[in-house]
């Protein structure tokens, strides 16, 4: 019953979500927005909670076995645990709101910004990488990523052809890839919903 | 001197004549200004323009919008004589409606019989009180009069209530006139959307194709199913990180536990996490989401229990990190310099952190192997990872790893109607260039 109780719970939901999808009265759409968007927040508002104390009982056993860079798990600690106090407190006492808008606008987000930036530099190293012209197919993407670059550079009389050969390596090999490639993404991901409701494919639940 | 006074009262009669006739235009303009749209029919006072109203429309007609949940109108007509043709002076058309009963009320406002109660709420007879409900432009011969469905909503109107509707068409000057009424009719929804059949007719399709192919396959029948490289590279990556006693890193990316390719990573990390607890090497999950760490974390356990090494599993192998997305990057880039991983698997819904983390695993000379459906990802882990599942290869996976034979057949029910798309496409493309409009117009959705 352990196993069957979760498999029945997934194939009826999985089922509705299915049969809902093809039926717009309100009554369908009624049992869509019960399930499908009131249900999550609430999970989610728990599952946050088993979050924070696997955050909290990881970060507590790295500093007290002394592993390596334990340092960082008591910067973690007071970050979250300072941010929390002074967001929750400042719901009730709005000078500290100041405080927590403070931290968030001088720490977090310059830290995620310099997180951010460091993705120009991977793309130029990235990029090298692929472009190196070792074999015909790299000697294309090459070639193909060249013109697709020059289309923002002024090139005078050449601006016009360099621009409707960018477009066209855009708009008709690439879109083709694209496409195929979602195609077969649509086809796995009916192929794997059906295999997760019909019960085919149950590894997720430690069970081959 | 009389002469000389009688230019002048001449001259200052004709500056008044010039000022009146300058004000009464900029009257007028104003008036058309300042009452462009009108609420009711009450705000078009034909009787103020000097311009003949043009003609009405004509074969109104009002029905239930189809295929939807309810609460909304479609209208169409045969637009005015004097629209695009005979005076060309049509400015607009706009939509009025009037309930037959309006509500609902929690009990009569009043006493007499224009009171009715439906399913434990009041209506009142109104008809006659109209409504603009919305205005068109010219040319136009269709609108759709949607309402809202709660009750608390300004536009709402309620379904199985009749309704009339009439169409006045508005001179290029301010005139009307008025169609003829039509209603009433009702709004209601329908139970299943008539523009979705050939999606039922493909899933079920699909469907069979699927169960028949795993049916085979139980069945003993061999199938064939083309070699992945990054799947063939999962055990040797795993043995690698063995060989040099480093952990391996398992990220199932920012994806939530609703998105198909999360669960798809679910399913590769049950087998993954087997094989680790086999080796006894040291895996490390960190996790953007906590209820997909809940999950992560009872797949894991239940992969080692079945390893027979349910002692090994301890729960910080998994762990939630935080649901920001660069400080969720920094974090992984810190344990991957840190812990040197040997191997490192992206597998799951990745966005811009995806070449981050490459990069970085890279940099550090981890074997990396990474999945993801997101086609504007791809191309940044084909570039920095040592094999990449492209697509739909990422739900594949796990029925490569476990090599069972229903799984399989599942793959091969997949490969079966991408041909059968295949040939359906072939035949649009023809259909197109040999203009056979019954073909082409066959599978269009009206969604």
């Amino acid at each position: 019953m352990k196993r069957q109780f979760p498999l029945i719970i997934i194939f009826s939901l999985g089922l509705f979500m299915v049969v809902q999808y093809f039926v717009p009265h309100e009554k369908s759409e009624f049992f869509y927005e019960f399930i499908a968007l009131d249900w999550p927040p609430i999970i989610g508002a728990f599952a946050l909670m088993l979050g924070v104390i696997s955050l909290t009982r990881v970060s507590i056993t790295k500093i007290k076995r002394k592993k390596e860079a334990w340092g960082y798990s008591i910067v973690t600690l007071i970050g979250l645990f300072t941010m929390s106090a002074v967001g929750v407190v400042g719901y009730h006492y709005p000078p500290l709101t100041r405080a927590f808008n403070w931290n968030f606008n001088n720490i977090m987000i310059p830290i995620s910004a310099t997180m951010f930036s460091l993705l120009a530099f991977f793309i130029a190293s990235a990029a090298y990488r692929a472009f190196r012209a070792r074999s015909v197919l790299a000697t294309i993407l090459l070639v193909a990523a060249i013109i697709v670059m020059m289309r923002f550079f002024p090139l005078g009389p050449l601006t016009s052809v360099v621009g409707r050969a960018s477009d066209w390596i855009l708009n008709v090999p690439n879109l083709a890839a694209k496409r195929a490639i979602l195609i077969g993404v649509g086809l796995g991901i009916v192929s794997t919903a059906m295999k997760v409701i019909l019960g085919i494919e149950r590894s997720y639940l430690g069970k081959d | 001197m009389d002469g000389v006074a009688d230019v002048g009262r001449t001259a200052r009669l004709r500056v008044c004549i010039i000022a009146a006739t300058l004000l009464s235009f900029s009257a007028l303009a104003s008036a058309q200004v300042e009452n462009p749209v009108a609420d009711t029919a009450a705000v078009y006072p034909a009787a103020t323009i000097a311009e003949p109203p043009p003609a009405p429309i004509t074969n109104l007609k009002v029905k239930d919008l189809p295929n939807d949940h309810g609460h909304a109108f479609r209208l169409t007509w045969t637009i005015s004589a004097d629209d695009t043709g005979g005076r060309n002076n049509v400015r607009q058309y706009a939509v009025l409606r009037t309930p037959a009963w309006k509500g609902p009320f929690t009990e009569p406002q009043g006493a007499g019989p224009g009171w009715r109660n439906e399913q434990g709420h009041w209506w009142h007879l109104v008809e006659g009180e109209w409504d603009t409900v919305g205005t068109i432009p010219s040319s136009t011969a269709e609108y759709v009069n949607r309402g809202g469905k709660a009750r608390e909503s300004s536009d709402y109107f309620p379904d199985y209530v009749g309704f009339s509707f009439k169409v006045l068409t508005v001179g290029a000057r301010g005139s009307i006139s008025e169609s003829a009424i039509f209603g009433p009719v009702e709004s209601s929804g329908q139970w299943f959307h008539a523009g979705k059949t050939w999606v039922v007719l493909a899933v079920l399709v699909y469907g069979g194709l699927m169960l028949t192919m795993v049916r085979l396959a139980r069945g003993g029948k061999e199938l064939f199913i083309r070699p992945l490289a990054g799947i063939n590279a999962v055990d040797e990556a795993i043995g690698r990180a063995t060989e040099m006693g480093r952990p391996i890193l398992y990220v199932l990316g920012l994806g939530s536990p609703d998105e198909i390719a999360t669960i798809a990573s679910f399913t590769i990390l049950s087998r993954v996490a087997k094989k680790v607890a086999e080796y006894q090497t040291e895996l490390i999950v960190p996790c953007y989401d906590s209820i997909v760490m809940t999950i992560a974390q009872e797949t894991v356990k239940q992969a080692y229990i079945d390893a027979g090494r349910g002692d090994d599993y301890h729960e910080d192998m998994v762990y939630f990190v935080t649901q920001n997305q660069f400080a969720y990057v920094a974090a992984i880039n810190g344990t991957m310099l840190r812990r040197q991983t040997a191997t490192n698997f992206y597998l799951g819904v990745f966005y811009a952190e995806s070449l981050i983390l490459a990069e970085t695993g890279s940099l550090a000379g981890s074997i990396q192997i990474s999945g993801t459906d997101r086609i504007t990802q791809l191309p940044f882990f084909v570039v920095a990872c040592d094999y990449t599942l492209i697509g739909e290869e990422l739900y594949a996976a796990s029925a490569y790893l476990g090599r069972e034979p229903i799984l399989l057949g599942t793959l091969k029910a997949q490969d079966y109607t991408k041909a059968v798309l295949m040939v359906l496409m072939g035949l649009g493309v023809l259909a197109g260039i040999l203009n056979i409009a019954w073909l082409t117009d066959l599978f269009v959705l009206n969604i």
